[in-house]
């Protein structure tokens, strides 16, 4: 599984962050970033949901 | 179609939808209201369809726009002025916003929960010192948020009473006059208080505003004014109502607040669902730019469309028996907060201090209750955030 960002969408709602930790969080500039080593989603099962939650669709995951 | 409803009306129960807006949950997705100049807009309030046009680009939020719609008659001044945030699309709205997001992101929020709680904690000591009775508004559900956003902006506190009236005549007025001078006076507090943050920088977000963007032209100074000012507003007007209203919400639901009581784990989740159950900026507005195809029926370009929140909220095929307050749903995904670009740029504190609020509050006064019976305790016209005017309270 691939996350791909797109940060000239991203507005820095925090949403991804909020809603899956353990694998969002937010740079220093507010947007959304993956954390190390999660970059596969981790098998994390909110992924989903935080990429729905996300108010800008700036989120893709794509199924390797 | 059957006759339009008018837009907007008052609640009936201050944390139910007005029930004269329910013909338009009939013929949802999409139905039309009325404005009170006879202007027809459309009425969303499909949770699906709300999502799909709220991330839409031809949806703009340029109020200048002549075919802005304007929903009460003294709102009409609000096409006069540029509202930064609120009132621009992208790619302005985006430089704008950008130069905000990192103080609202939810590390920066949750570093501020210690000030948060102690801010929670002392007002909770002078109303329990002083009372009881207390009247919850102007005890705890305003100065609560109000202090908290002083801080984060860098706004003297000192100066409340006349910000918070201000802003009140702002966004309620009565008369347009009250509206337009109400913004004129807090633009001219803010261009003072810039003016002061040049000569003396202090800490907040607005002293690094004038400090980093004003003179190397990133902003306008009256551009930053105005920011300023829907910033403060903004900051506490919202949380305020969501705390007096969610409060009398949770003492007419015994059952819930209870269960929440005894398990303090689902407040995060308590907090969502009062967001979707509350919707209280019930109605978000946008023009049109180019046709968009949406539930089978056209939106023309030049046409308004009103995103019915608190119907969109109780979108029954997106939340089982929807007009229930339930801890146990997912509330995920309501659109309290909106969606899209413009989707709230505070909501992370929003919520912290909602949850600290809550919490503290039902936690250290257990016998909390209405000092009034419910249906005399006055709430806010619709057109208006929805909350409580006043909430007296005793233990």
């Amino acid at each position: 599984m691939r996350i791909t960002i797109d940060k000239d969408v991203c507005i820095g709602a925090g949403q991804c962050a909020l809603t899956a930790p353990g694998v969002f969080t937010q740079d220093d500039d507010g947007f959304s970033a993956l954390l190390p080593g999660r970059e596969d989603g981790a098998g994390d099962p909110l992924l989903r949901e935080a990429t729905r939650a996300c108010p800008v669709q700036a989120i893709d995951v794509a199924e390797d | 179609m059957s006759e339009a409803v008018s837009f907007p009306q008052d609640r009936t129960c201050p944390y139910h939808p007005p029930t004269a807006y329910q013909p338009l949950r009939e013929q949802g997705p999409l139905a039309k209201v009325t404005l009170y100049d006879g202007r027809a807009v459309w009425a969303v309030t499909g949770h699906a369809e709300a999502r799909t046009l709220l991330v839409d680009p031809r949806l703009s939020s340029d109020r200048q726009n002549p075919a802005f719609p304007i929903p009460m008659e003294r709102l009409a001044g609000i096409r006069r002025v540029k509202s930064p945030l609120i009132g621009v699309d992208d790619p302005e709205h985006n430089t704008q916003r950008r130069m905000l997001i990192p103080s609202f992101s939810v590390k920066r929020i949750a570093a501020m929960r210690p000030e948060i709680q102690r801010i929670v904690d002392e007002l909770i000591d002078r109303m329990l010192a002083q009372g009881p009775p207390a009247e919850l508004v102007s005890a705890f559900a305003l100065p609560v948020p109000s202090m908290v956003i002083c801080a984060l902006l860098g706004v003297p506190y000192a100066d409340h009473e006349f910000f918070e009236e201000e802003s009140r005549r702002l966004l309620r007025g009565p008369s347009a006059q009250d509206t337009d001078d109400a913004r004129l006076r807090l633009e001219e507090y803010f261009s003072e208080l810039v003016a002061r943050k040049e000569k003396d920088r202090g800490e907040g977000l607005l002293d690094d505003l004038v400090a980093e963007r004003l003179h190397n032209g990133d902003l306008e100074r009256e551009e930053l004014v105005r920011m300023a000012m829907i910033l403060l507003i903004a900051g506490h007007e919202t949380t305020a109502n969501m705390i007096s209203l969610g409060t009398f919400a949770l003492l007419e639901h015994p059952e819930q607040l209870a269960q929440l009581r005894s398990n303090d784990s689902l407040m995060p989740t308590a907090v969502e669902e009062l967001l979707r159950f509350l919707s209280i900026a019930d109605g978000m507005l946008r023009v049109a730019t180019d046709d968009v195809e949406i539930a089978g029926r056209t939106i023309r370009a030049g046409d308004g469309v009103m995103l019915a929140t608190s119907l969109i909220n109780r979108d029954g095929s997106a939340y089982a028996d929807p007009d229930a307050l339930d801890w146990d749903r997912s509330a995920r995904h309501h659109v309290g907060f909106g969606f899209g670009i413009h989707q709230c740029l505070g909501q992370n504190l929003a919520r912290t201090e909602m949850e600290i609020a809550f919490r503290s509050l039902f936690r250290r006064i257990p016998g909390l209750r209405l000092a009034a019976p419910a249906e005399e305790i006055p709430f806010k016209p619709g057109g208006t955030l929805q909350g409580m005017v006043e909430l007296p309270l005793a233990w």
